[in-house]
């Protein structure tokens, strides 16, 4: 779907992408994950066309990127803005045209986005008049309602309550299972654990990481398994594990440990089975946080 | 706004014209005490001041003044011929124009009595005091017609003030627009869709087009309005004329009766035809080089305080027009000052309005607009390779370094 290839956007006095190559699969979710300044809104500018790269290409859809997909691409930025005096309507219906649909077009998908939202009864409203998740509300409208292709959402839930930030989870996987492709850019990162099939960590300008998420998550296991159980363990004279955390609470035992990557899984087993009465045993697979954490520390 | 300057423009007219009528305060009445007795027949003036000859004594008028707060006595010694001083007595300052009228008669009576003493008879004084007055005549291949030079300059100077005004307004009304898009970041999600370039020219466009609109409203408006108060204002007297004079003579008669028929006749000698569209294409023109000037300063702030500093090289060849239209070129029409004051683009829009009525070359008045033309070409560039940067910096403290360096970045 999109094919960022070789990015690179120099500002006078610092890089703002060096050398950055991304895709981003059709129909997929696409997580652009990155600490403030990284250069994500620098990146997110370029697919929108709104600033060029100095070096490299862009291509949607097999084509260059050219004024032509500005009707296939939906933006919502991280700032939101609208014309404060301006009624709501109207408001919709020049930012939809914009993006190239005729009047007639624009009015209907408005107000069948309005309905779906539940605000009909807001179309002569003034912004100024509505609260910021309210705002927030009218502005993705702005953002989807020409259908665009491919959706790109800087920092989507900031501003959102939590009953908003759903309703507006939900509708994102309702255009993507309709076939829009989306990126998003958040620091939020058990989003991107629910809803992301793929992203890219860019810190310091370079991209750091990509792929997919499970396979991220994968790469990233270090054997590190949590145990609980009842009785007594006697330490292993052979190093098969290191202990890195202990909890006693009634009466159970619970454990982090680092399993010697010489030993299995089963030799812990082996190892526990004649001494105590195990509870649970489960691999620590290392959420996208601590992924981001221990990536942009590095 | 649109509906209420032309009628201000009517108010304005009509106070003038009553002011003009009357003189305004009452008239002080002063009493003179002529020891000298070369004024008796002095003080016919009855417009500034009221005299009276007195029969008191000094003593008797200055406790008069001191008794009555309005009371005024100019005394007049014996000695006047011989370097004695006149001298006037109030509870009160005498205004201005009391004081200058009594100086002009007193003047004016002396000069009388001291010619009368060298020997000339008050005959060939009346047959010396001439009263002659230029009648303004334009000459042109068509014939020859009355022109007014006295509105002509008027209408120039209207027609200065309203586009270094109109420069301001909407050339403000241009830069908070963009200040609103990009503190209100809408501008984003609009130029996602269409180029920074196109978006500061559809301001600068769409603005302009609400000033002409605004224009052609008050001009239509003040015209129809004016139409109809000098209907109302003059019917009398045209009626007056007509059944005293012969047919004929009436016009003239209508045309030299009183100071409003003088402005009306005057507003009728001017050509509008000619003016109009040159002051529409000054104004548009001058407006869309200013105005990207003030887009591009929009773009770089991100409030009306942070303004000031990018203001002053905008105002002041603005100012400074202004300030030579109404002292130097309105005197000078022609020089080579004028000239190129009027032909440069920054400078105009105004100063060309000013030399307008004077009469100027047609090719001057083309070389001026190609070059006004060329001139907003230039900024709209300048100002949009700083609008494509600044309308996407925030938390940034803007010099004109800054801007410079804004202005050359690569596309």
């Amino acid at each position: 779907m999109l094919s960022i290839r070789n990015i690179v956007k120099q500002y006078a006095n610092h890089r703002a992408l060096d050398n950055v190559s991304i895709e981003v699969e059709k129909g997929s979710i696409f997580g652009l994950l990155g600490p403030n300044g990284a250069g994500k809104t620098s990146l997110i500018r370029i697919i929108n066309q709104i600033t060029a790269p100095d070096h490299g290409e862009i291509f949607l859809n097999g084509e260059k990127l050219n004024p032509s997909h500005v009707s296939t691409i939906g933006y919502l930025p991280e700032e939101r803005g609208l014309y404060k005096k301006m009624e709501i309507g109207e408001q919709m219906l020049y930012l939809a045209q914009l993006k190239g649909l005729s009047k007639s077009d624009a009015t209907a998908r408005i107000k069948f986005w309005f309905q779906k939202m539940e605000i009909q009864s807001w179309w002569n409203k003034k912004v100024e008049d509505l609260s910021k998740g309210m705002q927030q509300k009218v502005q993705f409208i702005a953002t989807v309602v020409h259908d665009p292709k491919l959706i790109i959402l800087d920092e989507p839930f900031s501003g959102f309550d939590p009953v908003n930030a759903q309703l507006i989870t939900n509708e994102i996987l309702e255009l993507n299972s309709k076939g829009a492709t989306i990126i998003f850019s958040t620091h939020r990162m058990e989003s991107v654990e629910q809803l992301c099939d793929s992203i890219a960590l860019i810190h310091k300008s370079k991209k750091i990481l990509d792929g997919k998420v499970k396979d991220i998550r994968n790469l990233y296991r270090n054997n590190s398994y949590r145990i609980a159980f009842t009785g007594k363990l006697n330490t292993p004279t052979n190093q098969m594990f290191s202990i890195n955390n202990e909890k006693i609470e009634d009466g159970i035992t619970h454990l982090t440990i680092l399993i010697d990557p010489k030993f299995s899984v089963n030799d812990l087993l082996n190892f526990l089975i004649p001494q105590v009465q195990i509870t649970e045993l489960s691999e620590i697979i290392p959420s996208m946080n601590d992924i981001f954490i221990q990536n942009v520390k590095n | 706004m649109t509906f209420l300057v032309p009628m201000l423009i009517i108010g304005m007219y009509a106070l003038i014209f009553a002011l003009s009528m009357n003189g305004g305060d009452n008239i002080p009445t002063v009493e003179v005490i002529d020891e000298s007795g070369i004024f008796e027949r002095a003080f016919d003036d009855k417009k500034a001041v009221n005299f009276e000859i007195s029969e008191l004594s000094l003593t008797e008028a200055k406790k008069k003044v001191i008794n009555n707060e309005d009371a005024f006595v100019l005394y007049i010694p014996k000695n006047i011929s011989t370097g004695g001083s006149i001298e006037m007595f109030a509870q009160k300052k005498a205004g201005l124009s009391v004081i200058s009228s009594i100086e002009r008669q007193l003047n004016d009576q002396m000069r009388i009595k001291l010619l009368k003493d060298a020997g000339i008879d008050s005959e060939t004084l009346d047959k010396i005091k001439p009263n002659l007055s230029v009648v303004s005549k334009e000459l042109t291949i068509e014939g020859e017609k009355d022109s007014s030079s006295g509105a002509a300059m008027a209408v120039g100077f209207a027609a200065a003030i309203l586009i270094y005004m109109s420069l301001f307004i909407y050339g403000i009304q241009v830069m908070r627009g963009i200040i609103e898009e990009k503190t209100s970041r809408i501008v984003e999600v609009v130029i996602s869709s269409v180029k920074p370039f196109q978006l500061m020219m559809g301001k600068i466009i769409g603005i302009g087009l609400v000033g002409l609109t605004q224009f052609m409203l008050w001009i239509v408006l003040s015209a129809s309005l004016m139409t109809v108060a000098t209907t109302i204002l003059f019917k009398d007297k045209v009626e007056q004329v007509k059944s005293e004079m012969p047919m004929g003579k009436q016009a003239e008669a209508v045309a030299t009766n009183g100071p409003g028929m003088d402005i009306v006749k005057a507003v009728q000698t001017v050509q509008w035809t000619y003016i109009l569209p040159v002051f529409i294409i000054f104004f548009f023109g001058g407006y869309m080089l200013y105005s990207a000037l003030f887009a591009a300063v929009g773009s770089a702030v991100e409030s009306d305080t942070e303004t000031q500093q990018f203001m002053l090289p905008i105002t002041l060849p603005l100012l400074f027009t202004y300030i030579m239209s109404f002292s130097f070129i309105v005197n000078n029409p022609d020089s080579s000052l004028s000239f190129w004051l009027s032909i440069i683009p920054f400078t105009s829009p105004i100063a060309m309005m000013v030399r307008l009525p004077f009469g100027v070359p047609n090719w001057e008045l083309a070389l001026s607009i190609f070059l006004l033309i060329g001139g907003f070409i230039f900024t709209t560039w300048v100002a949009s390779r700083i609008y494509r940067v600044g309308i996407l910096m925030y938390g940034k403290k803007v010099s004109f370094k800054e801007l410079g360096k804004w202005f050359m970045y690569k596309e």
